[in-house]
Protein backbone atom coordinates (compact mmCIF):
# COMPACT_ATOMS: atom_id res chain seq x y z
CA UNK A 1 0.00 0.00 0.00
CA UNK A 2 1.53 3.33 -1.03
CA UNK A 3 1.63 6.42 1.12
CA UNK A 4 -0.76 8.37 -1.14
CA UNK A 5 -3.42 5.72 -0.61
CA UNK A 6 -2.95 5.66 3.17
CA UNK A 7 -3.14 9.45 3.31
CA UNK A 8 -6.23 9.53 1.12
CA UNK A 9 -8.02 6.92 3.21
CA UNK A 10 -7.05 8.61 6.46
CA UNK A 11 -8.13 12.00 5.13
CA UNK A 12 -11.53 11.00 3.83
CA UNK A 13 -12.24 8.75 6.83
CA UNK A 14 -11.44 11.64 9.17
CA UNK A 15 -13.73 13.93 7.19
CA UNK A 16 -16.56 11.39 7.31
CA UNK A 17 -16.03 10.89 11.06
CA UNK A 18 -16.07 14.66 11.70
CA UNK A 19 -19.26 15.15 9.69
CA UNK A 20 -21.02 12.26 11.46
CA UNK A 21 -19.86 13.51 14.85
CA UNK A 22 -21.14 17.04 14.18
CA UNK A 23 -24.51 15.66 13.10
CA UNK A 24 -24.66 13.37 16.12
CA UNK A 25 -24.00 16.27 18.50
CA UNK A 26 -26.62 18.38 16.74
CA UNK A 27 -24.02 20.99 15.67
CA UNK A 28 -24.76 20.42 11.98
CA UNK A 29 -28.30 20.28 10.68
CA UNK A 30 -29.04 17.33 8.41
CA UNK A 31 -30.22 19.74 5.73
CA UNK A 32 -26.73 21.25 5.46
CA UNK A 33 -24.83 18.02 5.97
CA UNK A 34 -26.07 16.03 2.97
CA UNK A 35 -23.48 17.41 0.56
CA UNK A 36 -20.73 16.88 3.14
CA UNK A 37 -21.78 13.30 3.85
CA UNK A 38 -22.07 12.47 0.18
CA UNK A 39 -18.69 13.99 -0.71
CA UNK A 40 -16.82 12.28 2.14
CA UNK A 41 -18.36 8.88 1.32
CA UNK A 42 -17.46 9.21 -2.38
CA UNK A 43 -13.89 10.24 -1.50
CA UNK A 44 -13.55 7.35 0.94
CA UNK A 45 -14.78 4.77 -1.58
CA UNK A 46 -12.42 6.03 -4.27
CA UNK A 47 -9.50 6.08 -1.80
CA UNK A 48 -10.17 2.49 -0.75
CA UNK A 49 -10.55 1.02 -4.21
CA UNK A 50 -7.58 1.69 -6.46
CA UNK A 51 -9.25 -0.08 -9.41
CA UNK A 52 -12.37 2.09 -9.23
CA UNK A 53 -10.19 5.21 -9.05
CA UNK A 54 -8.16 4.07 -12.06
CA UNK A 55 -11.29 3.23 -14.00
CA UNK A 56 -12.76 6.73 -13.57
CA UNK A 57 -9.41 8.45 -14.20
CA UNK A 58 -8.96 6.61 -17.52
CA UNK A 59 -12.54 7.43 -18.42
CA UNK A 60 -11.87 11.18 -18.35
CA UNK A 61 -8.20 11.00 -19.32
CA UNK A 62 -6.39 11.68 -16.03
CA UNK A 63 -2.89 10.13 -16.02
CA UNK A 64 -2.22 10.23 -12.31
CA UNK A 65 -5.29 8.64 -10.64
CA UNK A 66 -4.96 10.26 -7.17
CA UNK A 67 -5.42 13.69 -8.76
CA UNK A 68 -8.99 12.58 -9.50
CA UNK A 69 -9.52 12.77 -5.74
CA UNK A 70 -8.46 16.42 -5.78
CA UNK A 71 -10.78 17.13 -8.68
CA UNK A 72 -13.74 15.54 -6.93
CA UNK A 73 -12.98 17.27 -3.64
CA UNK A 74 -12.69 20.59 -5.48
CA UNK A 75 -16.02 20.13 -7.24
CA UNK A 76 -17.75 19.26 -3.99
CA UNK A 77 -16.25 22.30 -2.28
CA UNK A 78 -17.54 24.51 -5.08
CA UNK A 79 -21.01 23.05 -4.75
CA UNK A 80 -20.97 23.37 -0.97
CA UNK A 81 -19.90 27.03 -0.99
CA UNK A 82 -22.46 27.83 -3.68
CA UNK A 83 -25.11 26.16 -1.57
CA UNK A 84 -24.01 28.24 1.42
CA UNK A 85 -24.18 31.46 -0.59
CA UNK A 86 -27.77 30.64 -1.48
CA UNK A 87 -28.58 29.79 2.14
CA UNK A 88 -26.97 33.02 3.39
CA UNK A 89 -28.91 35.07 0.85
CA UNK A 90 -32.15 33.59 2.13
CA UNK A 91 -31.14 34.15 5.75
CA UNK A 92 -30.16 37.77 5.20
CA UNK A 93 -33.53 38.40 3.59
CA UNK A 94 -35.33 36.88 6.56
CA UNK A 95 -33.06 38.83 8.89
CA UNK A 96 -34.00 42.08 7.16
CA UNK A 97 -37.70 41.34 7.37
CA UNK A 98 -37.38 40.49 11.07
CA UNK A 99 -35.59 43.77 11.78
CA UNK A 100 -38.32 45.71 9.94
CA UNK A 101 -41.00 43.81 11.82
CA UNK A 102 -39.29 44.62 15.14
CA UNK A 103 -39.25 48.33 14.29
CA UNK A 104 -42.92 48.32 13.27
CA UNK A 105 -44.00 46.30 16.31
CA UNK A 106 -42.02 48.47 18.73
CA UNK A 107 -43.70 51.52 17.25
CA UNK A 108 -47.21 50.14 17.71
CA UNK A 109 -46.28 48.96 21.20
CA UNK A 110 -45.14 52.49 22.11
CA UNK A 111 -48.34 53.91 20.68
CA UNK A 112 -50.48 51.43 22.60
CA UNK A 113 -48.76 51.94 25.93
CA UNK A 114 -48.93 55.71 25.52
CA UNK A 115 -52.67 55.55 24.94
CA UNK A 116 -53.11 53.07 27.76
CA UNK A 117 -50.87 55.07 30.08
CA UNK A 118 -52.78 58.34 29.57
CA UNK A 119 -56.11 56.57 30.21
CA UNK A 120 -54.80 55.15 33.46
CA UNK A 121 -53.33 58.36 34.83
CA UNK A 122 -56.11 58.71 37.44
CA UNK A 123 -55.32 55.96 39.96
CA UNK B 1 -55.21 62.74 0.39
CA UNK B 2 -53.08 61.59 3.30
CA UNK B 3 -49.36 61.83 2.72
CA UNK B 4 -46.48 60.21 4.56
CA UNK B 5 -42.99 61.66 4.26
CA UNK B 6 -40.42 58.90 4.83
CA UNK B 7 -36.97 60.00 6.01
CA UNK B 8 -34.44 57.19 6.34
CA UNK B 9 -31.75 58.45 8.71
CA UNK B 10 -28.33 57.07 9.57
CA UNK B 11 -26.29 59.32 11.88
CA UNK B 12 -28.17 62.48 10.91
CA UNK B 13 -28.58 64.15 14.33
CA UNK B 14 -27.08 67.39 13.02
CA UNK B 15 -29.13 67.85 9.89
CA UNK B 16 -32.42 66.29 11.02
CA UNK B 17 -33.81 69.31 12.98
CA UNK B 18 -33.44 71.59 9.94
CA UNK B 19 -34.94 68.98 7.60
CA UNK B 20 -37.99 68.43 9.80
CA UNK B 21 -38.58 72.12 10.43
CA UNK B 22 -38.44 72.67 6.67
CA UNK B 23 -41.04 69.93 6.17
CA UNK B 24 -43.33 71.16 8.95
CA UNK B 25 -43.24 74.66 7.46
CA UNK B 26 -43.93 73.69 3.87
CA UNK B 27 -46.05 70.52 4.05
CA UNK B 28 -48.00 70.82 7.33
CA UNK B 29 -50.69 68.45 6.02
CA UNK B 30 -48.24 65.52 5.71
CA UNK B 31 -47.26 63.03 8.42
CA UNK B 32 -43.51 62.72 8.94
CA UNK B 33 -41.83 59.41 9.65
CA UNK B 34 -38.14 59.07 10.48
CA UNK B 35 -36.72 55.57 10.06
CA UNK B 36 -33.64 55.39 12.26
CA UNK B 37 -31.36 52.90 10.52
CA UNK B 38 -29.38 51.80 13.57
CA UNK B 39 -27.60 55.14 13.99
CA UNK B 40 -24.66 55.39 16.36
CA UNK B 41 -25.50 58.98 17.31
CA UNK B 42 -28.63 60.52 18.89
CA UNK B 43 -30.70 60.49 15.68
CA UNK B 44 -33.60 58.66 17.32
CA UNK B 45 -33.81 60.94 20.39
CA UNK B 46 -33.46 64.05 18.24
CA UNK B 47 -36.31 62.88 15.99
CA UNK B 48 -38.58 62.02 18.93
CA UNK B 49 -37.94 65.41 20.53
CA UNK B 50 -39.00 67.06 17.28
CA UNK B 51 -42.39 65.39 17.67
CA UNK B 52 -42.36 63.23 14.53
CA UNK B 53 -43.06 59.53 14.26
CA UNK B 54 -39.98 57.34 14.59
CA UNK B 55 -39.34 53.74 13.62
CA UNK B 56 -36.13 52.40 15.16
CA UNK B 57 -34.43 49.52 13.40
CA UNK B 58 -32.52 47.26 15.80
CA UNK B 59 -29.41 47.41 13.60
CA UNK B 60 -28.22 49.02 10.37
CA UNK B 61 -30.00 47.63 7.31
CA UNK B 62 -28.74 50.09 4.73
CA UNK B 63 -30.76 52.63 2.78
CA UNK B 64 -32.91 50.09 0.94
CA UNK B 65 -33.98 48.16 4.03
CA UNK B 66 -34.69 51.38 5.93
CA UNK B 67 -36.74 52.90 3.12
CA UNK B 68 -38.74 49.71 2.76
CA UNK B 69 -39.57 49.85 6.49
CA UNK B 70 -41.17 53.22 5.81
CA UNK B 71 -43.11 51.83 2.87
CA UNK B 72 -44.33 48.91 4.98
CA UNK B 73 -45.56 51.41 7.55
CA UNK B 74 -47.32 53.44 4.86
CA UNK B 75 -48.90 50.26 3.56
CA UNK B 76 -50.14 49.15 7.00
CA UNK B 77 -51.58 52.56 7.88
CA UNK B 78 -53.29 53.01 4.53
CA UNK B 79 -51.51 56.12 3.24
CA UNK B 80 -52.46 57.24 -0.27
CA UNK B 81 -49.03 58.56 -1.13
CA UNK B 82 -45.51 58.48 0.23
CA UNK B 83 -42.67 60.93 -0.27
CA UNK B 84 -39.07 59.74 -0.03
CA UNK B 85 -37.03 62.50 1.54
CA UNK B 86 -33.34 62.50 2.49
CA UNK B 87 -32.33 63.22 6.07
CA UNK B 88 -29.15 65.06 5.08
CA UNK B 89 -30.82 68.26 3.96
CA UNK B 90 -30.22 68.07 0.22
CA UNK B 91 -33.93 67.86 -0.60
CA UNK B 92 -36.07 70.98 -0.46
CA UNK B 93 -39.45 70.61 1.27
CA UNK B 94 -41.17 73.29 -0.81
CA UNK B 95 -40.56 71.15 -3.92
CA UNK B 96 -42.83 68.40 -2.55
CA UNK B 97 -45.76 70.37 -3.93
CA UNK B 98 -44.45 69.84 -7.45
CA UNK B 99 -44.08 66.09 -6.87
CA UNK B 100 -47.61 65.78 -5.46
CA UNK B 101 -49.09 67.75 -8.33
CA UNK B 102 -47.37 65.39 -10.74
CA UNK B 103 -48.84 62.45 -8.89
CA UNK B 104 -52.34 63.96 -8.84
CA UNK B 105 -52.38 64.28 -12.59
CA UNK B 106 -52.71 60.51 -12.47
CA UNK B 107 -50.59 59.57 -15.47
CA UNK B 108 -47.69 58.28 -13.35
CA UNK B 109 -47.53 55.99 -10.31
CA UNK B 110 -44.23 57.43 -9.14
CA UNK B 111 -42.85 60.93 -9.68
CA UNK B 112 -39.09 61.41 -9.48
CA UNK B 113 -37.68 64.82 -8.65
CA UNK B 114 -34.97 65.52 -11.22
CA UNK B 115 -32.07 67.94 -10.87
CA UNK B 116 -31.34 67.90 -14.58
CA UNK B 117 -34.60 68.89 -16.24
CA UNK B 118 -33.80 72.58 -15.89
CA UNK B 119 -30.53 72.87 -17.77
CA UNK B 120 -27.67 74.84 -16.33
CA UNK B 121 -28.77 74.84 -12.70
CA UNK B 122 -26.62 71.94 -11.55
CA UNK B 123 -23.00 71.58 -12.60
CA UNK B 124 -21.43 68.30 -11.51
CA UNK B 125 -17.81 67.28 -12.11
CA UNK B 126 -16.81 65.59 -15.36
CA UNK B 127 -16.81 62.04 -13.95
CA UNK B 128 -20.12 62.55 -12.22
CA UNK B 129 -21.51 63.88 -15.46
CA UNK B 130 -20.25 60.78 -17.27
CA UNK B 131 -21.82 58.48 -14.69
CA UNK B 132 -25.10 60.36 -14.82
CA UNK B 133 -25.08 60.18 -18.62
CA UNK B 134 -24.42 56.40 -18.65
CA UNK B 135 -27.14 55.71 -16.11
CA UNK B 136 -29.68 57.86 -17.83
CA UNK B 137 -28.91 56.39 -21.27
CA UNK B 138 -29.12 52.77 -20.07
CA UNK B 139 -32.24 53.39 -17.99
CA UNK B 140 -33.96 55.36 -20.73
CA UNK B 141 -33.41 52.44 -23.09
CA UNK B 142 -34.77 49.90 -20.62
CA UNK B 143 -37.76 51.97 -19.53
CA UNK B 144 -38.61 53.10 -23.04
CA UNK B 145 -38.84 56.72 -21.89
CA UNK B 146 -36.43 59.53 -21.15
CA UNK B 147 -35.27 59.64 -17.54
CA UNK B 148 -32.69 62.22 -16.53
CA UNK B 149 -32.07 61.79 -12.79
CA UNK B 150 -31.96 58.04 -12.14
CA UNK B 151 -30.21 58.26 -8.77
CA UNK B 152 -32.59 60.81 -7.30
CA UNK B 153 -33.91 59.74 -3.91
CA UNK B 154 -36.54 62.49 -3.92
CA UNK B 155 -39.70 60.77 -5.11
CA UNK B 156 -43.44 60.60 -4.57
CA UNK B 157 -45.26 57.27 -4.80
CA UNK B 158 -48.96 56.48 -5.05
CA UNK B 159 -50.79 53.66 -3.25
CA UNK B 160 -49.98 51.09 -5.95
CA UNK B 161 -46.26 51.76 -5.63
CA UNK B 162 -46.47 51.82 -1.81
CA UNK B 163 -47.95 48.32 -1.88
CA UNK B 164 -45.33 47.17 -4.39
CA UNK B 165 -42.37 48.63 -2.48
CA UNK B 166 -43.62 47.17 0.80
CA UNK B 167 -42.95 43.78 -0.77
CA UNK B 168 -40.05 44.43 -3.17
CA UNK B 169 -37.39 47.00 -2.57
CA UNK B 170 -33.77 46.63 -3.66
CA UNK B 171 -31.13 46.82 -0.96
CA UNK B 172 -27.79 48.43 -1.65
CA UNK B 173 -28.27 51.23 -4.19
CA UNK B 174 -32.01 51.12 -4.59
CA UNK B 175 -32.94 54.22 -6.59
CA UNK B 176 -31.85 53.02 -10.03
CA UNK B 177 -32.87 49.39 -9.54
CA UNK B 178 -36.27 50.22 -8.14
CA UNK B 179 -37.15 52.11 -11.33
CA UNK B 180 -36.47 48.96 -13.36
CA UNK B 181 -38.54 46.83 -10.96
CA UNK B 182 -41.43 49.29 -11.16
CA UNK B 183 -41.29 49.36 -14.92
CA UNK B 184 -41.38 45.57 -15.06
CA UNK B 185 -44.35 45.56 -12.71
CA UNK B 186 -46.19 47.73 -15.22
CA UNK B 187 -46.04 51.02 -13.29
CA UNK B 188 -45.66 54.39 -14.95
CA UNK B 189 -42.75 56.64 -14.05
CA UNK B 190 -42.74 60.41 -14.33
CA UNK B 191 -40.19 63.14 -13.68
CA UNK B 192 -40.58 66.73 -12.59
CA UNK B 193 -37.81 69.33 -12.30
CA UNK B 194 -36.70 70.15 -8.76
CA UNK B 195 -33.94 72.13 -7.10
CA UNK B 196 -31.66 70.41 -4.61
CA UNK B 197 -29.26 71.83 -2.05
CA UNK B 198 -25.74 70.84 -1.16
CA UNK B 199 -25.59 68.67 1.93
CA UNK B 200 -25.98 70.50 5.26
CA UNK B 201 -24.33 67.91 7.49
CA UNK B 202 -23.07 64.35 7.72
CA UNK B 203 -21.29 62.60 4.89
CA UNK B 204 -22.62 61.17 1.65
CA UNK B 205 -22.58 57.40 1.49
CA UNK B 206 -20.97 57.73 -1.95
CA UNK B 207 -17.29 58.73 -1.85
CA UNK B 208 -15.37 59.46 -5.09
CA UNK B 209 -13.39 56.20 -4.78
CA UNK B 210 -16.55 54.15 -4.54
CA UNK B 211 -18.21 55.81 -7.51
CA UNK B 212 -16.77 53.51 -10.16
CA UNK B 213 -17.57 50.45 -8.09
CA UNK B 214 -21.04 51.84 -7.49
CA UNK B 215 -21.65 52.26 -11.22
CA UNK B 216 -20.55 48.76 -12.13
CA UNK B 217 -22.54 47.22 -9.30
CA UNK B 218 -25.73 49.09 -10.09
CA UNK B 219 -25.53 48.34 -13.81
CA UNK B 220 -24.92 44.68 -13.01
CA UNK B 221 -27.88 44.64 -10.64
CA UNK B 222 -30.05 46.26 -13.29
CA UNK B 223 -29.11 43.65 -15.86
CA UNK B 224 -29.72 40.85 -13.36
CA UNK B 225 -33.14 42.34 -12.63
CA UNK B 226 -33.89 42.11 -16.33
CA UNK B 227 -33.01 38.39 -16.27
CA UNK B 228 -35.17 37.64 -13.24
CA UNK B 229 -38.58 36.19 -13.75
Amino acid sequence: MDIVKILAIAGSATLLFLVLELIRRGRLKERYSLLWLFSSVVLLILSLSRSLLEFFSKLIGIYYPPSLLFLIAFIFLLLITLHFSAVISGLSDKNKRLAQEVALLRHSLDELSRRHGSAQDGP
Amino acid sequence: MNILVIIPAYNEEKSLPGVIRDLQDHVPQADILVVNDGSKDRTETVARDLGVMVLGLPFNLGIGGAMQTGYRYAEQKGYDSAIQFDGDGQHVASEIKALCEGLQQGSADIIVGSRFLRPGEYRPSFFRMLGIWIFSTVLSAILGMRVTDTTSGFRAANRRVIEFFARNYPEDYPEVESLVLLHRAGMNIGEVPVVMRDRTGGRSSITPIRSAYYMVKVLLAVFIDLLKK
